[in-house]
């Protein structure tokens, strides 16, 4: 979706402020949300891809106004609450009103130490790679109102193919709810003046990881 | 949600503790100091990080799809995730708030210099800047350029000058004199 998370060339934000030692996270709460979206992976209702989506769909306002584990909360809430996990009512009364829904399982203490490496996105192919490193491709224009990895400032962009990464689940496919769709996933380089015309920073490359169905032969 | 039988909150508290103590930029300063002393495993390391990690035996496990990426006199690289907050968590720990802002987002694919000079990070004019954005699952690692007069260091000497925005590539390196050994 064309959202507010959707960044890359806006301007307007102002300079990146550093916090000297900065803490791993500013207050308790921080470090429970955090982990409550680690353990609620474990129930088996959602990825990663669709986490993000839910963070990407709420109000512009709100994605803009609230600190970083304030998304993730309400990303949270949204899925609980679609999922029928958790119902509004619940949400307010800070505590369940209503059966639990059955769920497969849930991570335990013990889980915790092996759970800490990241899953593998990495998937079998379901044909040939179509394009080789050194190839010329074009990206879509695609503007689907779902979530996509295709950050709008490379839609519609003349780049290179870098590296070819393997084959990966799709995330455009997984939050329509079509399975995963595993895709050749690319390294694609463009260079500054293809993103950004002439103003573009003298000697800048720019890549973005793109999955085949973004791309074309240029 | 613990009421519910959804969660276990012992289990959030093992999370909250591995990501406050054992999961940090010291893992991934160990595999930059190891590059920058073993040339082959250097090699290793930018053909394929997941691998030669793994590998080694002595800098831990990460997943798959990470891979490192070399700083030169001529090319300097950046990181970000101009979608979302993706960061190589495995070998940096959690990402600063920084990182995860709109002001980074927005401006390291459109003006990385001038980010870099957020930093206080001036490169000479002729450097290339490349910038990688992570917009799927694979995850990268910048190492850094050696400081010079380090020649014959440990490796833990030489882990000690990794600093962590040396290896998103909002830092360099630090000076050899900055050590404390």
């Amino acid at each position: 979706m064309n959202g507010v998370h959707d960044m890359g060339g806006m301007h307007g934000f102002g300079p990146v402020t550093l916090e000297k030692d900065e803490p791993v996270f500013h207050g308790a709460w921080e470090g429970r949300v955090f982990a409550m979206q680690r353990a609620t992976f474990f129930l088996g209702l959602w990825n990663l891809d669709l986490a993000r989506a839910s963070v990407e769909h709420l109000p512009p306002p709100v994605y803009l106004g609230v600190s970083y584990y304030d998304k993730w909360r309400l990303g949270l809430e949204s899925r609980l609450m679609s999922y029928g996990l958790v119902g509004a009512d619940e949400l307010r009364a800070g505590h369940a009103l209503h059966p639990a829904k059955p769920v497969k399982r849930k991570l335990a203490a013990a889980e915790v130490d092996k759970s800490l490496q990241r899953g593998s996105y990495g998937r079998p192919a379901q044909a040939p790679a179509r394009f080789a490193p050194g190839a010329a491709v074009r990206t879509k224009n695609i503007n689907p109102t779902t979530h996509t990895r295709l950050p709008r400032y490379a839609r519609d962009r003349v780049g290179t193919i870098e590296a070819v990464r393997g084959c990966h689940v799709f995330p455009d496919s997984v939050v329509l709810g079509k399975g995963e769709d595993p895709q050749w996933l690319y390294t694609v380089v463009f260079d500054g003046k293809e993103l950004w015309g002439e103003q573009a920073a003298p000697g800048l490359k720019v890549s973005i990881e793109a999955f085949e169905p973004y791309l074309e032969p240029a | 949600m613990t009421e519910k039988g959804y969660i276990d909150p012992a289990a959030l508290d093992r999370i909250v503790e591995a990501f406050e103590t054992k999961i940090g930029p010291h893992i991934g300063a160990r595999i930059v100091a190891k590059a920058w002393s073993d040339p082959a495993f250097k090699q290793r390391l930018l053909a394929d990080a997941t691998a030669a990690i793994n590998a080694d035996g002595t800098l831990g496990r990460v997943s798959d799809h990470l891979t490192a990426i070399e700083n030169t006199p001529h090319r300097h690289h950046m990181i970000v995730c101009t979608l979302c907050s993706c960061y190589p968590w495995e070998v940096l720990g959690l990402p600063p708030v920084w990182y995860k802002s709109a002001a980074y987002r927005s401006r390291s694919v459109i003006d990385p210099r001038g980010v870099l000079k957020d930093f206080g990070i001036a490169l000479p004019p002729e450097v290339e800047i490349r910038v990688w954005d992570s917009t799927a699952e694979t995850r990268f690692i910048v190492i850094p350029m050696r400081p010079a007069g380090t020649e014959g260091w440990s490796e833990d000497r030489l882990a000690a000058l990794v600093t962590r925005d040396s290896m998103v590539g909002t830092g360099l390196a630090k000076p050899a004199g900055a050590s404390a050994s």
